[in-house]
């Protein structure tokens, strides 16, 4: 797919001439089992318009009714997010046409969000190593998600030169928190990693508060990025855009650094930045410009009638907020202390995201060094060939500790350990399952292993004779003919241990 | 001094999709005119000390359970559709052509 190209600043040109000034606004799709206002079903990939009702589809006379798992989730997230939690809030309308939307408003928050003013520390790499760098929260606010539209005619897929747009509202009503930076500046070049790694911290949280699976592909988590510059010697707030949609964490880092070379190509021609949406395309990574907000927005908020204000009682918060998990960072800190492994091994971990995996490989009794081998050697390369995550590969952490576990008791060799792997990805059932299916033993006990050096020696005589003789090296003849016989799962070290001891040599 | 202008009615007329024709804005004008007119009464007789309020009950916390409840199957939230596809509601184009 081609879309106008717009210039753009080399890098070193942008840094020199501009700062970034970075917001960012991500919302977090909750994991309840029902809807924001309404008990239908939250199921991703279900049947279109099966999970809608009269609430959510706005159907006269129907009245929201609030969830109380996601107002515990959202003030779980706002303590996590170091928040305020208000003692007293009100839903609000705001108001707009749009079809994916049924009732013509969204249920939100306005002036009031549920927590507001925290911080999140989060780390970006640098040429000097790692640094942290800690982000402001402006607020954190409840509301529901909109339904989903696709859009039929003209260029496959988009919303430009549609003839018509088909609407699903299974997702219309999902209850959404959204949490909005204040305004990150100073960061200069830093600005397209620090914008991924918040978005990723922000995502490890929301994973260990187990409030949303945090699937950026499938739309759970998704982040808007508002970016301006302005001259590095003026003091003076640039126009900026709004680039909606980014769901991946390379691509939050690639549309910032897109929209400060676009930006600052702009200007640096003479032009103005319009306020506007902009769309980002993950297969070109360009933004394309989206409506305008050149007429100012008018939402024409106001609190919303069908639902009373929601007031946490503050022993509440405070019990919630004695129950809250371990955070991300102490976590990655503690298992880095356990596991022994330097900044960059743990940083390879993360980067292959596979903390989880290990740690839970090492939960079921593995040794760490051989979890952390198997995750980031053999299961990362099928994982990376098949392009699945590594918790999506088909193989659980209790299987990986099983099958490092017959290693360690010489029951597998490396090369039948990587046969039990294969097995279970291939569906041949647990690690013991494929052990037995597949015959892969080393065949350990020395009684059926005399038993085949006996046969080998009484077929090969003038062998046997040699390595009397002394000549040692002649032996292998006999190691090969028992492990053919073996079919190549004895342990050879072994075979020839008792062969030796046999022949007395 | 009117309590709304010609404009803000122009304006909240585009905000509502309304097309009207200029003389029924004018029209409109003069009855919203009289509408905030009286509402502002309230204003005379609330003070300073009279919180504004949104909701008439002193009620706070009204929750649901977070319990699936049945929905509507997709020949029942598609029956009043004016127009449907593969199971979706179908509406018109969404963006003018200029966009
Ligand atoms: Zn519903």
């Amino acid at each position: 797919m081609t879309h106008p190209t717009d210039p753009l600043m080399r890098w070193d040109d942008v840094l020199a001439g501009f700062d970034p000034v970075l917001g960012l606004e991500v919302h977090v799709e909750l994991g309840t089992q029902t809807k924001m206002f309404c008990g239908c079903r939250t199921e991703f990939g279900a049947a279109p318009n099966t999970q809608t009702c009269p609430t959510c589809l706005a159907l006269p006379g129907a009245l929201p009714v609030v969830n109380a798992v996601a107002v515990e989730s959202a003030v779980r997230l706002g303590l996590a997010l170091n928040c305020s939690i208000a003692s007293w809030c009100r839903f609000a309308r705001k108001n707009y046409f749009y079809p994916d939307m049924p009732k013509n408003y969204q249920v939100s928050q306005y002036d009031e969000p549920i927590a507001y003013g925290g911080w999140l520390d989060v780390e970006v790499p640098t040429p000097d190593g790692p640094r942290i760098h800690r982000i402001e929260i402006e607020r954190a606010h409840m509301e529901e998600d909109t339904g989903k539209s696709s859009h039929v005619g003209g260029e496959t897929g988009r919303i430009q030169g549609a003839e018509y747009s088909l609407v699903d509202y299974n997702r219309a009503g999902i209850p959404l928190i959204e949490v909005v930076t204040k305004p990150i500046e100073g960061i200069g070049a830093l600005a397209p990693e620090l914008a991924r790694a918040f978005v990723g911290e922000l995502r490890a949280l929301v994973v260990a508060l187990g409030i949303s699976d945090a699937h950026m592909h499938q739309g759970s988590l998704r982040c808007d990025v508002n970016l301006s510059l302005r001259r590095t010697r003026v003091d003076e707030l640039g126009t900026r855009s709004e680039t909606k949609n980014v769901n991946s964490l390379r691509s939050v880092a690639r549309a910032v650094r897109y929209e400060m070379q676009r930006q600052g190509a702009l200007l640096e021609a003479g032009g103005r930045v319009v306020q506007e949406t902009r769309h980002w395309h993950e297969d070109t990574g360009v933004t394309t410009s989206g409506r305008s907000k050149e007429q100012a927005e008018d939402y024409r908020y106001f609190p919303e009638p069908d639902l009373v204000p929601v007031a946490p009682d503050a022993a509440w918060v405070e019990e919630l907020r004695s129950a809250l998990p371990e955070m991300p960072a102490d976590r990655r800190r503690r298992l880095q202390a356990d596991w022994g492994v330097s900044d960059l091994e743990m940083t390879a971990v993360l980067n292959a995201d596979a903390l989880a995996v290990i740690e839970a490989t090492i939960a079921d009794g593995a040794d760490p060094a051989a979890a952390r081998k198997w995750w980031m050697g053999e299961l990362a390369r099928l994982a990376n060939e098949r392009d699945v995550e590594l918790g999506q590969l088909g193989i659980f952490p209790a299987d990986v500790a099983r099958v490092i576990a017959l290693v360690e008791a010489g029951t597998l060799t490396d090369t039948m350990a990587r046969a039990v792997v294969d097995g279970v990805l291939a569906g041949e059932g647990s690690p013991d399952d494929v052990v037995t299916g597949r015959g892969l033993q080393v065949v350990g006990d020395d009684v059926s292993l005399l038993a085949a050096i006996d046969e080998a020696v009484a077929a090969n005589p003038d062998v046997v004779e040699k390595i009397r003789a002394g000549k040692v090296t002649a032996a292998g003849v006999i190691v090969g003919a028992v492990m053919k016989a073996t079919r190549g799962q004895a342990d050879a070290a072994r075979v020839r241990e008792l062969l030796m001891a046999k022949l007395g040599v | 001094m009117p309590a709304i202008t010609p404009e803000e009615v122009a304006h909240l007329a585009v905000l509502a999709r309304l097309d009207l024709p200029a003389e029924h804005l004018a029209r409109l004008r003069a009855e919203l005119d009289i509408i905030l007119e009286s509402v502002a009464t309230v204003s005379e007789v609330a003070a300073d000390d009279i919180p504004p309020t949104s909701h008439p009950l002193p009620l706070t916390n009204v929750f649901r359970a977070d319990v699936v409840q049945p929905s509507l199957t997709a020949e029942q939230a598609l029956s009043a559709a004016p127009a449907t596809e593969s199971g979706r509601f179908r509406v018109p184009r969404i963006l003018d052509d200029e966009s």
